[in-house]
């Protein structure tokens, strides 16, 4: 009797993950933005989500937790109970510049984490003011070059990816700029439209009615393919620097040891927002891109972050021991 | 340039439009009378319900929440000494101590009336002007915010009361607690210890709560009687023709100087809430009253506050550049439906921007309505025993806190700023400063070390740049004129003191 008991018990363990995952959800989904409402990241949480609900026949509630260049909400998440009731809309920042960036970083974005899906890619663009001398890209780094230190560059903070951006765009042609901080991309843009600073690399969506008023001018967009957003402007690649490649992404991820079987359901959720004609409508009318198939499993997003993490921690830390 | 018909199109077209502008003016004061919560917050919370809504509609709730939430904070500013909300802190001084007074009812008044004047004011002024205002937003450059910045905490020489020396201390420590946190221009960490709830600041929310309520609920523990509830005061008192006259310059102070502070992304309302009061206190004819149950003491920044509400929406519009959270997250409302604004909103969704409009006069009647029905309640529930009172606000006050970011540590943050304000209150060292330095610290260091960068280090720049100029000539005239005024009224006491 006793055996058959403990026989049970275990049996109804061993079930009970699996059961949980048949059922879940069973209640709504806390979705931990970690920056403030009306974000890139959150509008782009917002708009998957509002699909994902649908297919998961729950609601999922978005939760702004900012601070900290979105590294309070990330740890926030990595903490919770990894029970597939709270997830992360993370992004570039949060989960691979932060490695580079903050020395005691409270979560690994790899290790802390189960990977559900990437949910965008945002191209990145090389902005200059309206009345800038240089009108190609190779004109512009010619000019930096020849006067270095010469042209400030502007960005939305210190770990925004507008800062890790213009790291990444100076390291790699090997000049030096006076780099002026704001807080956000709102006030940043605002004060290279008025001719404050000379350039920016930043995400394109709220860029381009700028850029399509005249108000500053697009050098290059830093991605194989021209953007629909921004027929006219050359990539990178056309421009000459071949090797400028960057994006600002969003990506969705869980506490680590958040079953698999529910990983595998949201991950399902979200591919299915993606290929729903209205949501990529959205995604794209606010010049977002959708992620390639491989990085929209499980197993291709982790990768695809532990390359991300490659590429801009170095950028950081470079960026950290200059600030020094 | 009013487009009428436009927007009577618009509104036959999205009907919804009126109950939106009531509903949102209804979340919008019940978000902004909560302590903590913000007005970008209580608009976040209804993002998830616009999806499925008609854009405009989605995009008036929003709206229509914003200009609420700016009203609703001077509710528990003036009821139980809590600005609700950041720029409702100068409606504190005068608000409380008329309830005080045994006015609240009176104070409720002529904070909506005055809120209502300056709405209906930014509202003209957004519907005629906002294309060829928007351009004014980026005449603002980094200097110039250092200028408004100083002529913001010039404002501390005249609030000082009685000690000059102990407001310019707590002045100070205010613009001390403001380093605290990430630094600006090099992402440095600075007296944080290493805990990561400090890096993004000590949000000034905290300090107003721990100061203020938290303060006063100390002090009212610590008397032996609870005063007389005051029954006569139950009824909201809107100004009469006399008082209206009486409040008539201070409420165009305020409307001008929240029209100027809308328009500059990055100002900020409670700046515009704290150099309204004090240039009506300039411009007044009692400014005697001022910080002792003064009407225009109210008047000056609520109209400041309901002015900001709606010029605020300008360059977010016209330039598609959010000044503000609360102007970041209506342009989220805005990508969400698929709208882009900037100048292109104009011509590609036309019929949503005159629905907005509309929607934005019908908030202004649902203001009056909706705050109406909601200050009897509130009035009722002040005048409950104290006991019972002290204990429901301690909680409230406590939980929206910690509902900012689900976190106790800012609940602690909050307790440990009433201990001081405690403190403070004992020493006679005026609070008020130490408000404006937490606020505008963050705003003037970071702009000033922005100014610098793009200078090549030239202080020049604050000279060469019209606008700093002039905003730092005024500052320091103000400065100026203070301290005259203060070494001649010590000078006058000490004569007194002799003679006696």
């Amino acid at each position: 009797m006793k055996t058959r008991f403990v026989g049970l018990v275990l049996a109804a363990l061993c079930a009970t993950p699996h059961a949980f995952a048949q059922t879940y959800p069973a209640r709504a989904i806390n979705v931990i933005v970690p920056y403030a409402a009306g974000g890139n990241t959150d509008v782009v949480g917002r708009i998957v989500a509002e699909h994902m609900s649908k297919v998961l026949g729950q609601q999922l509630v978005i939760e702004n937790v900012a601070g900290a260049g979105g590294t309070t909400g990330s740890a926030r998440a990595a903490k919770a109970e990894p029970n597939g009731y709270t997830i992360l809309v993370g992004q570039m920042g949060t989960h691979a510049a932060s490695v580079g960036l903050y020395p005691k970083l409270a979560y690994d974005p790899v290790g802390d984490f189960e990977h559900i899906s990437q949910l965008s890619d945002t191209p990145i663009a090389i902005l200059v003011r309206k009345n800038f001398p240089a009108q190609t890209l190779s004109e512009f780094i010619t000019m930096m070059k020849a006067d270095p230190n010469k042209f400030n560059n502007g960005h939305g903070g210190v770990g925004s990816t507008s800062h890790v951006s213009c790291m990444f765009f100076t390291s790699l042609i090997g000049a030096r700029s006076p780099m002026v901080a704001y807080q956000g991309s709102g006030p940043a843009l605002n004060d290279i439209v008025s001719g404050q600073y000379d350039f920016l690399c930043d995400q394109i969506p709220h860029l381009v009615p700028q850029v399509r008023q005249g108000n500053i001018r697009a050098l290059a967009i830093a991605q194989p393919e021209r953007s629909p957003a921004l027929p006219d402007v050359p990539t990178t690649i056309e421009a000459g620097l071949p090797a400028y490649q960057a994006s600002g992404w969003n990506a969705m991820f869980a506490p680590k040891g958040t079953p698999r079987d529910i990983v595998a359901k949201l991950n399902a959720a979200a591919n299915a927002a993606l290929d729903d004609a209205a949501t990529k409508g959205k995604l794209e009318a606010i010049g977002a891109v959708i992620p390639r198939k491989e990085n929209r499993t499980s197993e291709g997003m982790k990768k695809f972050v532990e390359a991300e993490i490659g590429k801009w921690a170095p950028i950081m830390r470079e960026a950290a021991s200059q600030v020094k | 340039m009013i487009d009428l018909s436009g927007m009577f199109n618009a509104l036959v077209a999205s009907p919804m439009i009126i109950p939106a502008a009531f509903a949102g003016i209804a979340w919008g004061i019940l978000g902004g009378a909560l302590p903590g919560i913000s007005p970008s917050i209580t608009m976040a919370l209804l993002l998830p319900f616009t999806y499925g809504a008609d854009p405009t509609a989605a995009v008036v709730l929003l709206a229509s929440t914003y200009l609420g939430a700016e009203y609703g904070g001077s509710i528990p500013a003036i009821l139980i000494r809590t600005p609700g909300t950041n720029s409702a802190a100068a409606t504190v001084i005068d608000g409380y101590a008329m309830k005080e007074q045994g006015k609240a009812g009176e104070a409720l008044g002529i904070s909506l009336y005055s809120t209502l004047l300056g709405s209906v004011f930014g509202v003209a002024l957004l519907i005629t002007l906002t294309q060829p205002l928007a351009a004014v937003a980026l005449a603002f450059q980094p200097t110039s915010y250092v200028g408004l910045g100083v002529l913001g905490l010039s404002v501390i020489a005249s609030l000082s009361g009685e000690s000059l020396i102990k407001g310019m201390m707590a002045g100070l420590i205010g613009l001390m607690i403001a380093t605290i946190g990430t630094d600006p221009v090099t992402g440095n960490n600075r007296f944080t210890f290493d805990d990561p709830e400090l890096l993004s600041g000590i949000p000034p929310i905290l300090v107003m709560v721990g100061i203020y309520a938290v303060a006063e609920l100390f002090e009212q523990a610590s008397q032996p009687g609870w005063r007389q509830t005051n029954t006569a005061d139950a009824a909201i008192k809107m100004p009469d023709a006399l008082m209206r006259a009486r409040l008539r310059v201070s409420q165009i102070i305020g409307a001008l100087i929240g029209f100027i502070e809308g328009l500059t992304p990055g100002g900020g309302g409670t700046i515009a809430a704290f150099l309204s009061y004090n240039e009506a206190k300039r411009w007044s004819k009692k400014p005697e009253e001022f910080g002792h149950g003064s009407p225009e003491g109210i008047a000056a920044p609520e109209s400041a506050n309901g002015s900001v509400s709606a010029t605020a929406l300008i360059p977010m519009m016209g330039l598609g550049i959010p000044g503000s959270n609360s102007a970041a997250v209506l342009l989220g409302g805005f990508l969400i439906h698929g709208m882009t604004p900037g100048p292109m909103l104009f011509t590609k969704h036309y019929d949503v921007v005159m629905g907005l409009y509309a929607g934005k006069v019908i908030s202004l009647f649902a203001l009056l309505v909706v705050a109406y029905l909601i200050l009897r309640p509130c009035i009722w529930l002040v005048n409950r025993p104290k006991h019972y009172l002290m204990a429901f606000i301690f909680a409230l006050v406590l939980s929206g806190v910690y509902a900012i970011h689900n976190s106790l540590f800012h609940v602690g943050i909050a307790l440990a700023f009433g201990v001081i304000g405690y403190a403070m209150k004992y020493y006679r060292i005026p609070t008020l400063p130490m408000v404006l330095g937490v606020v505008l610290g963050f705003m003037v260091e970071s702009n000033y070390r922005r100014a610098l960068v793009l200078s090549d280090g030239d202080h020049m720049t604050f000279v060469e740049d019209p606008i700093a100029a002039c905003l730092l000539i005024v500052a320091f005239g103000f400065i100026l004129v203070s301290l005259v005024r203060h070494f001649r009224d010590s000078m006058k006491s000490d004569q007194k003191v002799k003679s006696a």
